[in-house]
């Protein structure tokens, strides 16, 4: 596991970064909470009331005014946006930094098969994102525990379970896309992030684009859905385990035959 | 059974030529030098051997082990320098020999002071703050210090100062001694002269000739450089006059008894007699086949 280690020590500082920024702001908005709780009454209702803007981000459908109804909006935009960049950055990057950094040539002259060389690069992905959310799983409970709110921690672990399945399928496509690059390929791990953030708003928009939640793996983590059933929608978490699959599967028969400039 | 054999290997980038039909084949103990310009193909040859990129067609052998299907244990044989030797940013030379070491699964430990402390390589520094040459010297402690049964070296000595790339050649040759196989592309000929017993030239893809260095670098023909005059009287065996301002320079490939003799009938301030470079190597053989 030299090479899995290695990945650990040579970004622990990213996965710090990255986890204290998100472990801060969802702790930030968990503790606002009480104080914002008096006046969501009204903004509950205005929220509800924009029309499409509000189905866009599934407000329609959530009482804002509730705690859980807060925390899954918020949720949704720190850890969905702010995980989602993280697992792009983290699986668009595992294989093609070391072409890109050209260290490539030093890690493939040694005995070790390629084939162990990708299994320890998407173990290496996989622990961050655990470790990210465990961190950030008990950060959540600390400061919901802290402001003394009831909350529902079944409908809580379903959301955060969603966005952690939602991680892994954007790290497992990128790392499938991070093995045909030849140089980073920050620019299309993050586009494809925010790409499928937009998508899934589209998909609320309109019953037309009801489709393209099969595509996007927001379309599992709607919180609206969660909280009311809580479940995530399995239809819908079906595709996205098939391009998770199908990630992991195109990086090992691209990678292991690739030429390495 | 050779330490390297190539059977008709063809790499093409796309549509570019990469090689074409190389036949190599480099004994178990030999020190080879393999020549070439820049583009020539050299480092696709070497490329293709380590697995790196996988050849169009033809076949390569190390150790009588397929290079395409049995590359994890041709690796555990060798020892490969880059000819640009990149390591991770912000890790300390100790760091990476180390990771070297572990990605073998070996204890490389005591060879590698060893080796550190010949060529003067402090471990404690970040590998991102060293020089070209200092770079070099971390790829090189990485290739030798499992003590490899092949060496294969790309542009070894480039970057290294003159005593280094000696010491850099004494341990070669120790290592050669003891058994190993050393196969090393360059383009400094007489670093190849000096040090390999067989040599191959490779243009364009191609390998021109490949024979022993006798035979390619001491072919007898030096340059010769004279100062303070501005024509030389007919000689035999002169090929290439230049005659550049107060300077007279000649490719000679007769006897260096003769070529003393009708110099010192001239007279002039300077002269200088040289191993040609590789590309008057190069016009030697093309003449040589032109014939």
């Amino acid at each position: 596991m030299t090479v899995f280690f290695h990945e650990l020590k040579r970004n622990r500082i990213a996965l710090i970064v990255w986890t204290a920024a998100i472990c801060f702001m969802l702790g930030v908005c968990v503790l606002i909470y009480p104080e914002m709780e008096s006046q969501m009454g009204e903004i509950s209702e205005m929220f509800a009331d924009m029309g499409n803007f509000s189905a866009a981000f599934g407000m329609d459908q959530i009482n804002f005014g509730e705690f859980m109804g807060y925390f899954g909006v918020e949720c949704g935009n720190v850890l969905g946006l702010g995980g989602a960049f993280f697992a792009a950055i983290l699986g668009i990057s595992a294989l093609a930094k070391e072409e890109k950094d050209r260290t490539a040539e030093f890690l493939l002259t040694h005995p070790i098969s390629r084939k162990r060389i990708i299994t320890e690069k998407y173990l290496y992905v996989i622990a961050q994102i655990l470790i990210l959310n465990i961190v950030v799983i008990l950060v959540t409970a600390g400061c919901i525990f802290v402001i003394g709110e009831k909350a529902d921690f079944g409908k809580i672990a379903m959301l955060i379970l969603a966005y952690l399945i939602l991680q892994i399928e954007i790290a497992s496509i990128s790392f499938g896309i991070s093995a045909f690059l030849k140089r980073g390929g920050l620019a299309i791990g993050l586009g494809f992030a925010i790409m499928s953030y937009f998508l899934n708003i589209l998909s609320n928009l309109t019953e037309d684009a009801k489709f393209i939640k099969y595509i996007t793996p927001f379309g599992y983590t709607d919180s609206s859905y969660i909280l009311t059933n809580g479940s995530i929608e399995v239809k819908y978490i079906i595709t996205g385990l098939i391009f998770t699959v199908l990630g992991i599967a195109i990086a090992y028969y691209e990678y292991t035959k690739k030429d390495i400039s | 059974m050779n330490a390297i054999e190539t059977k008709k290997l063809t790499k093409y980038y796309g549509k570019s030529r990469g090689i074409i039909d190389v036949d190599l084949s480099v004994s178990k103990g030999d020190f080879f030098g393999f020549i070439g310009p820049n583009g020539a193909g050299k480092s696709t040859t070497i490329r293709t051997l380590l697995g790196l990129i996988s050849a169009t067609s033809g076949e390569a052998f190390i150790f009588g082990m397929n290079a395409k299907t049995q590359r994890n244990e041709i690796l555990s044989k060798v020892g490969y320098l880059p000819s640009e030797t990149n390591f991770y940013d912000g890790m300390k030379v100790k760091d990476i020999l180390e990771l070297s070491a572990n990605l073998r699964k070996m204890d490389c430990k005591a060879e590698s002071k060893i080796l550190c402390d010949r060529l003067e390589l402090d471990i404690n520094r970040k590998v991102g703050d060293l020089s070209f040459g200092n770079r070099k010297k971390v790829g090189i402690v990485c290739a030798l210090q499992h003590n490899p049964e092949l060496y294969i070296l790309d542009e070894p000595t480039s970057g290294l100062d003159p005593l280094m790339q000696r010491e850099f050649y004494s341990i070669l040759k120790e290592r050669n001694e003891n058994g190993a196989t050393v196969f090393l592309s360059s383009h400094v000929l007489s670093e190849v002269g000096r040090y390999c017993k067989h040599a191959a030239v490779i243009r364009e893809g191609k390998i021109l000739v490949s024979d022993s260095v006798d035979k390619l670098g001491h072919t007898g023909v030096k340059r010769v450089s004279l100062r303070g005059i501005d024509s030389i009287p007919y000689m035999d065996n002169v090929k290439d006059v230049k005659v550049e301002n107060d300077t007279v320079n000649f490719l000679y490939s007769g006897k260096a008894n003769e070529l003393l003799k009708e110099l010192s009938k001239l007279s002039f301030d300077d002269l200088t007699i040289t191993d040609p470079d590789l590309e008057e190597v190069f016009m030697h053989f093309y003449t040589r086949e032109g014939k």
